[in-house]
């Protein structure tokens, strides 16, 4: 337990993905079966334990020690899984010669009831130290939030077996905690696990921007277009009765989307985007479709408000047959044929995009027919569906960015390599009558600038700081002084949880005008203007 | 005599009236007696200082050989009479130097801690319990949430993440007087013999360190004109904690950020600093060491300063002992 503990200090604290991947396998190195795949499990949030409520914890922490005491810790530290491991009276007396492993801890509280389960809680809590019983709260309680996600936790396995992570992601639902055999084939001790289950995830294709290619090398005679969608990749997968709807990392998100799994009546694996609408007649904005997104439980009226369905791309599997190996023009014949059989108020294709040469298509790109159309996709002809991202197959060639100028706000310190730069930026635009303007935050951005102008604008930074807070710093910002950053971001949705009331979508900086005299940075209609 | 009438709080700091001294006065004043050397209990340009012979040295190191008038050096365990009060100093454990400072008068008798602790530190003398009817204890960690580890622990957390992580440097903030040589020695007492890179800010008070008998092993500057930054990969630097936000700090390859403080004990405070390996290592006591000793000193009353007074003085009201917080101005909670 106290491995495990270790573990997730050092995750939440570690701000690098390499940071996180290396914790993550030297834990998977040193520690045994089947400790190793609880925490797994832990990490990725496939552990099964009831749950206990916040209102219990208290219960037993106040049945233990002074609330007055109790209540200024709290107030100190302000997290309550946090404050009661640190306050929880130790009892030497009560702990065994050996300290419970990850999987002693996991099996007694699996096996507690609901009545004996406070019970449980409290001998366990006794039974270890201040950093095991904050990682036992962390379990009981839900949610690690180490800032590590499934996927990295299995690019994590991957890196710890030498193999890669589509092979991962395509055995995994199919195995369950902890996960045995899948560390003995990734140690090299026993084969490969067999893919058991029923409607496994098939790893996704992705594409590489256009960037710098060459188009003029290409031959647009070799490449079918299609709009790119700007929903959720997923795949909708079904084999004998067992229904699936994957995110493009592999994550089960059917709980999420009932309407639309209800639908998937057939024996295959379709790729697609996940929007919201009725495909026959309205597609709805990015907006509408955050209303699906990140929900445990989708009421009634959700479902009926937005309903979700895919407009699909791909056809991988179908019946028994992998077409996974097939040219995409002729998956594509595939695809169409399928389609026309599903459900039309869930289920559409994908149309492509026809174009004679690569100038016609940079026109079609820079003004797409429907707002949540993000550029366009080139898919080769004669390209198979090949997991992961290779180069050249598929591009993405997205529509320009927005952009706007703010000015620099607030700077925060960032982390490891940055940990002595100003590199985090929140930045403002203007709001408020002729005369009385102010600046009102807007958003954030940390990266799009080159090494040499992080070190310019740190200079900036330092030389114009007004206040501090820990890592903080206000930075000098008025009609006559301050730093202009262009931000480039990619759409723009109304928020209430910021003041400005918009939140941009993947900003960054994409200049910086030193030549702009703050006043003339944008104000806040130009911003909602462009709202979705 | 009341306690009251011996020692109470001016803006100055603690006073003694009936023999016309403070201790550990924040302005400049004609008698002060201090405890040790931080700053912020130890300030310069009094007439007269009376402390231990190794705070006296740390003051003249920090503020050069004129801090003060005249100074006199206290013998642990010595009586002193300054006005027909017996004043005498006794080991606090906190930092090289530290003293907790009794005052007797009048049949009342008052030890003013200072800043302790009770852990092992192989850098100072160990904390003596002095049997008082007030003590004055410090609350830098009065809170039940403060429980310090083993430093040993900590110290073995900062070898291994060196060890996993040997293309990066691991950059330990450290404060300059006391924790910085306590986290050397206990590296070197877990057996780390490498050289240890330390912040020019350091190298004055280790080097008095050494000279008193504490071995922290091989020191070199953290400086890259001689040596390239790759050649700080995997090793350990020790420097003052805000040397860490500055420029200084862009010497080293992908540093690992440490922090060595009884406040890494709160993980948002780690955060909040950017602190990627907090170190848990305090000179100060935790809850259970501040608890536990105002039982043994046998005090019938307890003033508590700097810190989370409220915390303490619930405990004791909880115990029966008289307490209250003394409002004390001018202590900060220097780095720890």
């Amino acid at each position: 337990m106290n491995r495990f503990a270790e573990l997730l200090d050092r995750l939440v604290l570690t701000p690098s993905r390499n940071g996180k991947l290396k914790l993550m396998v030297d834990y998977f190195r040193a520690v045994e079966d089947p400790d190793r795949g609880l925490a797994l499990a832990a990490i990725t949030g496939d552990l099964n334990i009831a749950a206990v409520k916040p209102a219990m914890l208290r219960q037993l922490v106040s049945e233990r020690m002074d609330p007055v005491l109790f209540g200024y810790s709290y107030d100190y530290v302000g997290d309550l899984a946090e404050t009661v491991s640190l306050v929880w009276p130790d009892a030497p007396e009560r702990r065994p010669n050996r300290p419970p492993t990850l999987a002693d801890v996991v099996a007694l509280l699996q096996s507690a009831s609901r009545s004996d389960g406070p019970k449980v809680l409290a001998g366990l809590l006794d039974s270890a130290g201040i950093e095991a019983r904050y990682a036992i709260i962390k379990l009981v309680t839900g949610g690690l939030r180490i800032g590590v996600s499934a996927r990295l936790a299995k690019q994590a396995l991957a890196d710890f077996g030498d193999v890669d992570v589509a092979e991962i992601e395509e055995l995994w639902h199919g195995l369950a905690p902890p996960y045995l055999e899948l560390f003995a084939w990734l140690e090299g001790s026993a084969p490969k696990p067999e893919k058991a289950a029923k409607a496994l995830f098939r790893p996704v294709m992705l594409s590489t921007p256009v960037g710098d290619t060459n188009l003029d090398k290409l031959d647009p005679a070799d490449y079918a277009a299609e709009w790119k969608w700007d929903g959720i990749r997923v795949q909708a997968t079904c084999e004998a009765g067992v229904k699936r709807l994957y995110s493009r990392t592999g994550d089960d998100v059917s709980g999420a989307f009932p309407d639309l799994v209800d639908a998937m009546d057939f024996d295959a694996s379709i790729d697609g985007e996940l929007l919201v609408g009725d495909p026959r007649e309205a597609t709805g904005t990015f907006s509408d479709l955050q209303q699906r997104l990140n929900r445990k439980t989708v009421s009634a009226k959700m479902q009926a408000k937005y309903p979700a369905f895919i407009r699909c791309y791909d056809l991988l599997h179908i019946g028994a047959e992998d077409l996974r190996a097939l040219p995409f023009a002729e998956r594509r014949q595939r695809l169409e044929a399928f389609v026309a059989t599903l459900d039309p108020s869930r289920f559409d294709l994908s149309p492509l995009v026809s174009f004679a040469d690569w100038d016609e298509l940079e026109a079609l790109r820079k003004a797409p027919p429907h707002p949540i159309i993000e550029g366009v996709m080139l898919k080769r002809l004669d390209s198979p569906y090949l997991a992961g991202r290779p180069k050249g197959p598929w591009f993405k060639w997205k529509r320009d960015p927005h952009t706007v100028d703010a000015v620099l706000m607030y700077a925060q310190r960032g982390h490891g390599k940055r940990s002595s730069f100003y590199s985090d930026y929140t930045f403002g635009v203007w709001t408020g009558a002729e005369g009385a303007e102010e600046l009102v935050p807007v958003g954030k951005a940390y990266f799009g600038f080159t090494d040499e102008e992080l070190r310019q604008i740190d200079k900036y930074v330092r030389d114009n700081t007004i206040e501090r807070f820990g890592p903080v710093r206000s930075v000098r910002a008025d009609r006559t002084t301050g730093l202009v950053l262009e931000i480039a971001f990619e759409g723009l949705a109304r928020s209430t949880r910021h003041k400005s009331g918009v939140a941009m979508r993947f900003p960054r900086i994409s200049r910086l005008r030193w030549d702009k005299p703050s006043a003339e940075a944008d104000r806040i209609e130009t911003l909602e203007a462009m709202l979705d | 005599m009341r306690a009251r009438d011996l020692l109470h709080p001016r803006p100055e700091g603690l006073y003694c009236p009936p023999g016309d001294f403070y201790i550990d006065p924040v302005r400049p004043v004609g008698r002060a007696l201090i405890t040790h050397g931080h700053s912020d209990h130890a300030r310069s340009g009094h007439a007269h200082v009376l402390a231990t012979r190794q705070t006296l040295d740390i003051m003249a190191l920090r503020y050069g050989e004129d801090f003060a008038g005249t100074t006199q050096t206290a013998v642990i365990g010595e009586i002193i009479d300054i006005g027909g009060v017996k004043v005498s100093f006794h080991p606090a454990g906190h930092v090289l130097g530290s003293a907790q400072i009794a005052v007797e008068h009048g049949g009342v008798r008052i030890v003013a801690s200072g800043d302790y602790k009770r852990r092992a530190d192989p850098t100072c003398a160990s904390f003596e319990t002095i049997q008082c009817d007030v003590f004055i204890t410090e609350a830098t960690f009065g809170l039940p949430v403060f429980r310090h580890p083993d430093a040993g622990h900590e110290v073995e957390k900062l070898m291994k993440s060196a060890q996993q992580f040997p293309e990066r440097a691991h950059l330990v903030g450290a404060y300059a007087l006391g924790k910085a040589q306590r986290v050397m020695r206990l590296l070197r007492d877990n057996g780390y013999d490498r050289p240890i890179y330390i912040h020019g800010a350091l190298v004055k008070l280790s080097d008095y360190y050494q000279n008193q008998g504490i071995a922290l092993g091989e020191l070199l500057p953290a400086t890259v004109d001689r040596s390239g930054k790759e050649n700080f990969a995997g090793a350990i630097v020790v420097g003052p904690p805000s040397a860490f936000a500055d420029r200084w700090a862009r010497r080293f390859p992908d540093p690992v950020s440490a922090f060595a403080s009884g406040w890494m004990r709160i993980r948002q405070r780690a955060k909040q600093r950017g602190v990627e390996l907090p170190l848990i290592i305090s000179d100060h006591s935790d809850w259970d060491e501040l608890t536990e000793t105002i039982t043994e000193t046998g005090a019938s009353e307890v003033w508590v300063t700097h810190g989370r007074e409220e915390a303490l003085v619930r405990w004791c009201e909880l115990q029966g002992i008289a307490a209250r917080p003394l409002h004390l101005v001018g202590y900060e909670d220097e780095g720890d």
